[in-house]
């Protein structure tokens, strides 16, 4: 059989997708590896080394990118998971109104951040946004949203869940409904209630819908500035600023190879934090 | 090879060109009786969405009736990631015949003289103020022409307040703190912030080179060449704790931080607030949204620390570019000597009331000019008046206004903000490639 | 409540006590679904009802930016401004959007579907390195300038081939993932029993394991439409010019640094999210069904 699946799942299959990525995406990644050793005004550019990566990572403001970025993507992750199982446990249940909840939630998805990131930072005005208005209703004062340096990345980092919780409850519930119904009768048969039902069956057999949930959230955290960028540009000053808007920044003021260089730093810091992730998370998946 | 190619093409187009002038009659027989046979050359023109185009659209409107040059207007996103798109554009060959730029240290950034056509020597300059033309020029070529009047940074004031609460026209900051403290008392908003446009964060430092210039005359030169520091100068440090004190003081409404440019205007317009540190060319977005509120709108220069010492600082208007690659660079310059000639400018100011003088000699401005425009004008007359940092300097820190956030939203002081830009500003003059640095 | 759903079945019933429980987890039931259904519509519908409602003012109204009712209704005079707006930028801005979305959509199920049999089906020592590839993609941000070098070589630049094969490189690797999980559920007996009869490579994979992938495809056509149409920056970039506007680029025409026109930018996100809602209606059902079984990996 291994000779004929060789023959007959051959690479040549593989050929259109890997031309396609490699002459669209790998080839300017690794050209970016160059030049980001280069002084570069896209018209003209002269090798430098290391410097930029050195002029990168004694920007001033990249202290607070790197621990905004870690908190950012800690905690949108996190709050997918958590909400996305929750959600994803509640909408596979048989109440009548699943279909409709399902849509709202799963809506938002469709949106573009653009128009997300408008419409919330008008909501969190601090004293004409409708958020501050209900909870002063019930006699709270809310806070400055976005203009409070200590609660603004969170504030934003909220709206991103509220974007992409429809994402991961999608596949929580996908991971659910994938678990043969036996299982459940096995646990109802030795008297198991629904606490048991989440714990010893739903939370383990979900465990490859969780993992992608956490992987695809989490790179998405790191890398992600389009929320912020529209919502804060990174302000109040440079509270609420990510790596990877300080490398849009320095790419808008035209400074190409320094970006570059930022976005090499990005990619490593991803992929330290990623790649072991990942192989951790599969690796428990197989233990299971 | 390339080279001759393009010697050839030039000589081909001024031949062209010399035809056209020669024959003018044939030219009318053209474009009238062989409209369908006969070629209209068409030349594109990139602008970016934040600039009226009411004015520019009704010049090209009545250029296209007397030549047979179509134009065509592309609008790109404005700010720095609009001037990412002219740089992208520019650097991969695909940029449209004319181009709209900043002036000043924006269009040094983009490297003008690899990649706009030098127009030192074209007859329609000699009308172009010399000012405007330094904001223009690299090695002594010049490559533009104004698009809109001159605009100036200030103070701009709702005079109806001033007269209510009987204050007068600040000659020291220290007065001009008094009417604010007065203001404060009177229960409206002193100094209005709109940090929520981050931009609008930077006009108290930059409006105050008039009076740094007043102190240090060779500061712009000095900085460029990196022998002066913005935190080592007693006078341009002064302008960052001009904004620290304004914070400070509380003279601020209270959610700055939440409010943008739109809503500025309207407390200013509404009297709500009495102060807005800005632009003037917020005069035309003032006039669209309030016309019957500009009789009540004026501007004073930033006060300096003396009163001997009044003056505004200006901006020059954005301006118009050819690209060097453009096969209709003949065109263009067709196009530029109608936009900057008195025919010209009259269309625009029919179209956009002007919101300060046009940087354009022997054109007059109509009587009934705004009341805000008039005070400008007497810092012209006089001559008390100096160019931003950003027209006589290439070097501009792109941080400035996230640096000026913290400083007036009290994050940070106003020597630490001095010193976080003196780094940001050497980071980017190194990017430039500047000598001394 | 859940006991009971969970009790014995094979105990005897006793009828009153049951029924009591019954009523009570009716009750329950309904006090949930309402809850439910309340805390839905507050947390995903007042953005919404936000947006709408602003589409629907004149621009002083609007301008103020709060969730009042409208004292006169304007959507349609919002929509014809909008829709006109720069010579009806946004019809010439739907076509290209929808062309570049459909384009891309066609080739990421033809070569995500191709690779993800593939890569689950066989599995050699190049495996890792395929695997590190996939998650590179995900990671790595794309490279604006270089991209656009390599665009201009093969003189792709500014064309709508150009941007459509960037937008497939780009969401390529999550198609991929997707396929390739949802592989595991197509048992290989199949591919056995469909050569034993005859068939030969490229016709196992069009004609037996496509159809197969019908319900993952589903999953794909709605998360990189998503994603392709909702893009801005990639075709800001590699395919710009006054007549390659895309959608999300007509928010631009509303939006500036100074003014903001807030009642048509409002209605011009209005107009632009419902391909996205028609997309959705249409596939709603499906799109957990493409995820479900081995898929999620």
């Amino acid at each position: 059989m291994n000779k004929l699946a060789n023959k007959t799942y051959t690479y040549y299959f593989l050929l259109p997708a890997g031309i396609v990525y490699f002459v669209f995406f790998l080839l300017p990644t690794i050209m970016s590896l160059f030049f980001s050793m280069t002084w570069w005004t896209l018209t003209d550019w002269k090798f430098i080394g290391f410097e930029n990566f050195v002029t990168f990572l004694t920007e001033p403001s990249l202290n607070i990118g790197f621990k905004n970025t870690l908190i950012y993507a800690v905690v949108t992750s996190g709050l997918k998971v958590i909400i996305g199982l929750l959600l994803g446990v509640f909408l596979s249940s048989k109440l009548k109104t699943v279909g409709f909840i399902r849509s709202m939630v799963f809506f938002p998805t469709l949106l573009s951040t653009i128009a997300v990131g408008i419409a919330f930072t008008m909501m969190m005005h601090p004293s004409q946004g409708i958020i501050n208005i209900v909870l002063s209703g019930l006699g709270i004062v809310g806070p400055d949203w976005l203009g409070d340096t200590k609660i603004a990345l969170l504030s934003v980092a909220l709206v991103d869940v509220w974007k992409g919780i429809g994402m991961a409850t999608v596949i929580f519930i996908a991971g659910i409904m994938s678990i043969p119904e036996d299982y459940y009768e096995a646990l109802m048969m030795d008297g198991g209630n629904a606490w048991h039902k989440f714990k010893s069956i739903i939370l383990p057999l979900s465990r490859p819908a969780m993992n992608t949930v956490i992987i695809l959230s989490f790179i998405g955290g790191l890398r992600s500035f389009d929320l912020i960028w529209t919502m804060t540009k990174g302000g109040p000053g440079f509270s609420t600023d990510l790596i990877a808007s300080i490398i849009y920044k320095q790419y808008q003021a035209g400074f190409f190879g320094l970006s570059t260089a930022g976005n090499v730093i990005l990619f490593i810091l991803v992929s330290a934090l990623a790649f072991p992730l990942y192989a951790y998370l599969n690796k428990k998946e197989v233990d299971l | 090879m390339a080279k001759r190619k393009k010697i050839v093409s030039l000589l081909l187009s001024s031949a062209l060109m010399a035809g056209v002038l020669a024959g003018c009659t044939s030219k009318e027989e053209t474009s009238s009786g062989g409209s369908k046979s006969g070629v209209t050359e068409k030349i594109t023109f990139l602008i970016d969405n934040q600039t009226q185009l009411d004015g520019i659209e009704a010049i090209i409107d009545e250029f296209e009736k007397k030549n047979n040059i179509k134009v065509e207007i592309e609008t790109r996103p404005g700010g720095a990631e609009g001037d990412n798109i002219i740089k992208t554009r520019l650097a991969t060959g695909d940029m449209t015949d004319l181009v709209w730029n900043n002036s000043g240290s924006q269009l040094q950034a983009l490297n003008p003289e690899q990649n706009f056509v030098d127009l030192s020597k074209e007859p329609f300059m000699e009308n172009i103020m010399e000012d405007y033309k330094d904001a223009v020029s690299a090695n002594g070529k010049v490559f533009g022409v104004p698009g809109t009047p001159t605009n100036a940074g200030g103070w701009l004031y709702n005079k109806k307040v001033y007269e209510e609460l009987g204050l007068t026209v600040p000659k020291t900051w220290d007065e001009l703190m008094a009417n604010n403290e007065k203001i404060k008392q009177a229960g409206k908003t002193a100094v209005i912030g709109t940090f929520k446009d981050t931009w609008t964060s930077q006009v108290i430092v930059l409006a105050d080179n008039y009076n740094v210039l007043e102190e240090n005359p060779t500061f712009a030169e000095d900085f460029t060449a990196n022998k002066a520091k913005i935190s080592t100068t007693p006078a341009a440090l002064r302008s960052f704790e001009k904004l620290e004190e304004v914070f400070k003081k509380g003279y601020m409404n209270k959610e700055f931080l939440a409010t943008g440019y739109d809503a500025g205007l309207k407390m200013l317009a509404d009297g709500e607030g009495a102060h807005y540190p800005m632009i003037t060319f917020a005069l035309a977005n003032l006039a669209t949204t309030f016309p019957d509120k500009m009789q009540d709108i004026g501007i004073f220069g930033q006060p300096s620390d003396s009163a001997e010492k009044n003056g505004l600082t200006v901006w020059m208007p954005a301006g118009i570019f050819i690209n060097k690659n453009s096969e209709h660079i003949d065109a263009a310059k067709k196009f530029l000597e109608f936009y900057v000639s008195q025919e010209g400018v009259t269309i625009y100011s029919s179209k956009i009331p002007p919101t300060g003088p046009f940087a354009i000699k022997g054109v007059e401005l109509p009587d009934d000019v705004y009341p805000a425009v008039k005070d400008m004008i007497q810092y012209f007359d006089s001559g008390n008046n100096a160019p931003a940092l950003e027209f006589l300097s290439p070097v501009k820190g792109p941080s400035l206004e996230q640096i000026t956030t913290q400083v007036g939203s009290g994050i940070s002081s106003a020597k630490e903000g001095a010193e976080l830009y003196d780094k940001d500003v050497e980071k980017q003059a190194k990017q430039l490639g500047l000598e001394g640095w | 409540m859940s006991k009971a759903v969970l009790s014995n079945p094979n105990s005897t019933p006793i009828v009153n006590p049951k029924s009591r429980v019954k009523t009570g987890k009716k009750l329950w039931k309904l006090f949930v679904e309402t809850f439910s259904v309340l805390a839905t519509l507050g947390i995903f519908g007042i953005p919404f009802y936000f947006v709408i409602i602003n589409a629907f003012k004149n621009s002083q109204e609007s301008s103020l930016l709060n969730m009042d009712w409208p004292s006169s209704f304007h959507l349609i005079e919002n929509m014809k401004e909008v829709i006109s707006a720069r010579d009806g930028m946004i019809i010439r801005a739907f076509f290209n959007s929808v062309m570049i979305t459909g384009i891309s959509i066609v080739l990421l199920i033809i070569l995500g579907a191709a690779a993800g049999y593939v890569l689950q089906r066989k599995v050699t020592k190049a495996t890792p390195f395929f695997n590190f590839l996939i998650l590179a993609g995900l990671i790595i941000p794309p490279a604006v300038v270089p991209t656009i070098w390599v665009l201009q070589e093969i003189g792709l630049f500014k064309t709508m081939p150009g941007i459509v094969f960037v937008e497939v490189a780009l969401n390529l690797p999550f198609t991929i993932l997707l396929y390739r999980g949802f592989m595991v559920t197509i048992p290989k007996s199949l591919d056995e029993a469909a050569l034993m009869d005859g068939c030969g490579r490229f016709r196992l994979f069009i004609n037996i394991i496509l159809p197969l992938l019908k319900p993952v495809s589903a999953t794909v056509i709605v998360l990189t439409a998503v994603s392709v149409y909702n893009d801005f920056v990639n075709p800001l970039y590699f395919f710009p010019g006054a007549e390659n506007a895309t959608l999300q680029l007509t928010l631009y025409n509303f939006m500036s640094m100074y003014i903001t026109k807030w009642n048509l930018l409002f209605t011009n996100v209005l107009l632009i999210s419902i391909p996205p809602l028609i997309l959705f209606i249409i596939f709603n059902k499906k799109i957990v069904a493409g995820m479900t079984a081995g898929s999620i990996k």
